[in-house]
């Protein structure tokens, strides 16, 4: 029997097929239709969010007391106004000298209150649009919603990662996994591109790809002062994606000094200078959202791949014995290695607590015992 | 809308059960909690559990809560799952249940946003009235909150919460600002977070002159639930109906649009309970049993709550973004990393712990396996706890806008009506539950966690859910209170022991001295350095007669420096002879503090040799 008491696995795959659903966030119009061939730029569907609103209190700038606000005014609900156009007037003295109230923003009244004495203006719609994200074909479509597109790809998820999606050509800076990146690799050949560093990005050198145009950078690890330090505030829950910032960056391994894992940098290296997609979303809760690097395959006979998707994941299958799976907790935090046994009576570890645990055969050939919380299991 | 499981306790004939499963779907953990009637009495059996899987990749909460009644089967052999679902009711001795109760805060929980006129005033009680449901309160507006109508709008339609409560006015007051309130609302137009097609829910209880004006405004737009007043009139406030109908809405409208719950809801004969909801109930249940002040707390991986039954009034605070794996870097921010760091024994660099917390923060599932580990993980909860806390002071003080005379001694004692009415001397239990709390390998462990956080004073019990089933129980009480009742005497509280603290600070060469009566008439006396802690055995069960001599200046109950004779009863760490001062002032010395720390940790062998090793000792 299998067991399910894990930790989720990042997914490291060389060959997949990858799925995206575009979804808008509202209800809107789809523009393309099942079959049709998509490049990652292409619009798939788009909506209309309704306009900000402003506030206009007319019946304190008029001075009028707010149940005499409807008599007035000079526009009704649903009339276009235009910036600095007067919505109300007051005359006094008989017409002597007149009070007016002028609309703040262009927009449309939507709601003139007798109650509180403000006219709320809404501006116009503000278009949203939804791109493909990654190349490939529209294999589904919802209705109002959005599409799911397909495509055989490479599909690498990191650990952790900051900003939205983004796309460009891969560009392999470091020559080894544990190397750190410096502001000197990146130069005006970065323009554009998604580069993969080794075991750390420092601030200093993330700075000198925003100047450079880099659009994303990969790699093992990052000091969270330095994160801090390039994001302007520290991030207290893990929900990201949707920072102000230039670039994008995709930690693989954790923080802290960590070398990529050999086999991620290997497969990146194969893919060098080829066009990809990636996101820096990450949301942990249970079930998490990753990071992710996508790197099209178009060459690859999709039934091949659709047969491939037909096995089972080892998501699906959890931790059986010869699972390959990554240590994720002290004290043998980043190593690799296979579970050997699955023992079900409870076990006590060094702080004393019985726990669920596994013996993993590490790749030096150590065997050691972690709790079956503190692994995860490597997809390929 | 009619929820997809009306509750049927009608079918539940409590005589007829022997067998019960129930689970929480924690935000990070789901749990699964066995019981079985064994001979005349309900009995904890065994515990399971996994990762939840509410949301991306596997979206379908029933995959963690079947993962984790998978660790139940194979540790008891019990067969409980089937493709459908749970067997009910049991078949022979081996096969199914007759009960299965859940309750969930995973998915982020119950996210709510409040809406008053004063902030003070309405608007305070409207958070009281969401928080006491078992919300996160994303937001509070009010009138008076210093943003301008277009900044509100902006953070209504950004924060798409689950529900919104608006509160506002008393009977027959002011109506203007209600409806102020109403239209900024619909002018943002919020999506609720789950299900964009759906209404998002609005709970009107301010006000019965707006109510028309409000049902005008939002009546169309919104699932809108009118129910009354929650401030009537300044001096009365009035939380049960709403809390009620959100609780109806949380199953309704939230619930039945999480991924997975409506397989969920099928499962369980009863509606699915907010956990901070089913947690409150039994802390209530320990004040209500032994007719006592408490303060409980569940410190869990996104959240940490803290219950307060103080006087009879009830308050429930659920401070979102501090808890112990996806919110452990927020607790980080929130209480800076020196803060952190003052309650690690050995030499720990800034940088290091913080990317240690970062990593636990990505990989929040872990569990330490180190004592290096567990301590800095330990030194975290004492601030988590320290926060929550603060946070729950502000809300459990006295109602504002109420207008009253203050005697000399308010005068004299210069008693603001802003602070807590919580006065730690008449608190009588400390309670604490949630993964962290009830897995801590060592009972004196928690016991720290939880002294060292809320600093009680004068006499206080202390205990601790035994394995995490709190929230079990209290859902399972709702519907089988014996069984629940029994299980928590016998299985879940475990009581750690009372704590003996003087209020206020003494200098070095001060003493508390005690002189402890057993029940077998022996007599121990003992002395505590001021600035020291130290622990006397006293088994759980046993009672004993202590007269406390307070250092110069500490107060345990009788005032300042007056000595207190109490019986106290025992429990797995025994009476703890806390002498180390109120407020609790770690030294500014980083060598004394860690001299500190292992003193005390050894006084109360809180933690294994390794710990003492690692330092040098």
């Amino acid at each position: 029997m299998s067991s399910q008491a894990y930790t989720p696995g990042l997914k490291r795959k060389a060959a997949t097929l990858v799925r995206k659903t575009r979804r808008l966030p509202v209800q809107g119009e789809v523009l393309v239709k099942k079959g049709d061939a998509v490049n990652s730029d292409t619009i798939v569907a788009r909506a209309f969010l309704s306009g900000d609103v402003e506030v206009v209190n007319v019946a304190g700038l008029l001075g009028i007391d707010p149940w005499e606000t409807s008599r007035y005014l000079l526009k009704k609900e649903g009339d276009e106004v235009k910036e600095g156009e007067p919505i109300g007037m007051v005359k006094l003295f008989f017409g002597l000298f007149k009070t007016r109230a002028y609309a703040p923003v262009s927009g449309t009244i939507e709601r003139i209150s007798d109650v509180t004495g403000q006219v709320l203006i809404r501006e116009s719609q503000v278009p949203l649009e939804v791109d493909a994200y990654i190349p490939g074909e529209v294999v589904e479509t919802f209705p109002n919603e959005g599409v799911t597109i397909e495509i055989p790809a490479a599909f690498i998820q990191g650990i952790f990662g900051v900003g939205g999606e983004r796309k460009g050509n891969l560009m392999m800076i470091a020559e080894n996994p544990d190397e750190v990146l410096t502001p000197k690799q990146i130069g005006s050949k970065s323009k554009g591109r998604i580069l993969v560093g080794g075991a750390l990005v420092t601030n200093d050198a993330l700075q000198k790809a925003i100047k450079t145009g880099v659009q994303g950078i990969v790699v093992g690890g990052i000091d969270d002062h330095d994160l801090t330090t390039f994001l302007g505030y520290k991030i207290g829950i893990a929900i990201t994606g949707q920072e102000d910032i230039p670039l994008t960056l995709i930690v693989t391994e954790g923080f802290g000094e960590i070398a990529m894992s050999e086999k991620t940098f290997s497969l990146l290296e194969k893919f060098d200078d080829k066009p990809v997609s990636i996101n820096g979303a990450t949301q942990i809760r249970a079930g998490v959202m990753r990071p992710e690097i996508v790197i099209p395959r178009p060459e690859l006979v999709k039934k091949k791949l659709a047969d491939f998707r037909g096995k089972k994941d080892f998501l699906e299958q959890g931790l059986l014995p010869g699972t390959p799976v990554r240590i994720i907790r002290k004290p043998y935090f980043g190593a690799l290695g296979v579970v050997s046994k699955l023992p079900v009576p409870l076990q006590t570890v060094e702080t004393e607590s019985d726990v669920r645990v596994l013996e993993a055969e590490l790749a030096n050939g150590k065997r050691v015992i972690v709790p079956r919380a503190n692994v995860e299991i490597i997809e390929e | 809308m009619t929820p997809p499981t009306e509750p049927s306790k009608r079918e539940i004939r409590p005589e007829k059960v022997e067998v019960i499963l129930a689970t929480d779907c924690g935000s990070t953990t789901s749990k699964a909690r066995f019981f079985k009637k064994l001979g005349n009495e309900y009995r904890f059996v065994a515990s399971g559990e996994a990762p939840t899987t509410v949301e991306a990749p596997f979206e379908d909460v029933t995959l963690g809560v079947r993962n984790a009644i998978r660790e139940v089967e194979e540790l008891t052999g019990h067969k409980i799952l089937n493709p459908d679902g749970i067997i009910t009711p049991t078949k022979g001795e081996k096969e199914g249940v007759d009960l299965y109760v859940t309750t969930s805060s995973a998915g982020g929980g119950l996210q709510m946003m409040v809406a008053g006129v004063v902030k003070t005033m309405t608007a305070e009680s409207a958070e009281r009235a969401a928080l006491g449901a078992g919300a996160i309160v994303m937001d509070v507006m009010a009138v008076d909150d210093g943003r301008r109508p277009h900044e509100k709008i902006v953070r209504i339609r950004y924060l798409r919460p689950d529900m919104i409560l608006m509160a506002g006015g008393t009977d027959g007051g002011n109506v203007a600002h209600v409806v102020e309130t109403a239209e900024l609302i619909d002018a943002a137009k919020p999506r609720p977070r789950l299900g964009i097609e759906f209404e998002l829910p609005i709970v009107f209880a301010g006000n019965k002159e707006a109510r028309g004006a409000v049902e005008g405004i939002l009546g169309k737009t919104f699932a809108l639930n009118v129910v009354d007043n929650i401030r009537p009139v300044l001096e009365f406030e009035n939380t049960d109906p709403a809390r009620n109908v959100i609780h109806e809405l949380f199953m309704e409208h939230v619930m039945s649009h999480a991924p997975g719950y409506d397989k969920l809801m099928k499962w369980t004969p009863i509606p699915i309970m907010p956990t901070p909801a089913a947690e409150g109930k039994m802390f209530r249940t320990i004040a209500e049993t032994y007719n006592t002040n408490v303060i409980g707390v569940g410190l869990g991986g996104a959240t940490t709550n803290v219950y307060s039954i103080y006087e009879n009034k009830f308050v429930r605070t659920v401070s979102a973004n501090l808890g112990m794996s996806y919110s452990i870097c927020n607790v980080l921010k929130e209480a800076g990393t020196e803060n952190i760091v003052r309650w690690v024994p050995f030499d720990c660099l800034e940088k290091d712990l913080r990317n240690r917390l970062y990593n636990k923060m990505i990989r929040p599932t872990t569990i330490p396996q180190t004592v290096e580990d567990l301590v800095v993980e330990h030194a975290v909860a004492r601030e988590a706890l320290r926060l929550g806390f603060e946070h729950h002071k502000l809300l459990a003080r006295p109602l504002r806008g109420v207008q009253r005379r203050r005697t000399i001694a308010d005068i004299f004692e210069q008693r603001a009506f802003e602070e807590s009415y919580i006065d730690m001397l008449q608190v009588d239990w400390l309670a604490g539950t949630g993964g962290l709390l009830s897995h801590g390998p060592r009972r004196a462990q928690s016991a720290l966690m939880l002294i060292d956080g809320f600093q009680p004073e004068g006499v206080t019990k202390l205990a601790q859910d035994s394995v995490f089933m709190m929230p079990h129980l209290g859902v399972l009480s709702t519907v089988h209170p014996r069984a629940a009742i029994e299980i928590f005497e016998k299985d879940c509280l475990v009581r750690i022991g009372v704590c003996i603290a003087p209020r206020g600070v003494g200098k070095e060469g001060d003493i508390m001295r005690v002189v402890v009566r057993m029940s077998d008439n022996s007599v121990l006396e003992e002395q505590v350095d001021f600035g020291s802690i130290k622990a006397i055995s006293l088994e759980e069960g046993e009672k004993a007669e202590v007269e406390i001599s307070p250092y110069r200046g500490g107060d345990v109950g009788r005032g300042p420096g007056r000595r207190r004779k109490v019986v106290v009863e025992g429990g797995v760490v025994g009476i703890i002879l806390d002498a180390r001062g109120r407020p609790l002032v770690l030294p500014d010395d980083d060598d004394m503090r860690k001299q500190k720390l292992i003193e005390w940790f050894k006084a109360l062998d809180a933690y294994p040799q390794r710990l003492y090793e690692m330092c040098g000792e």
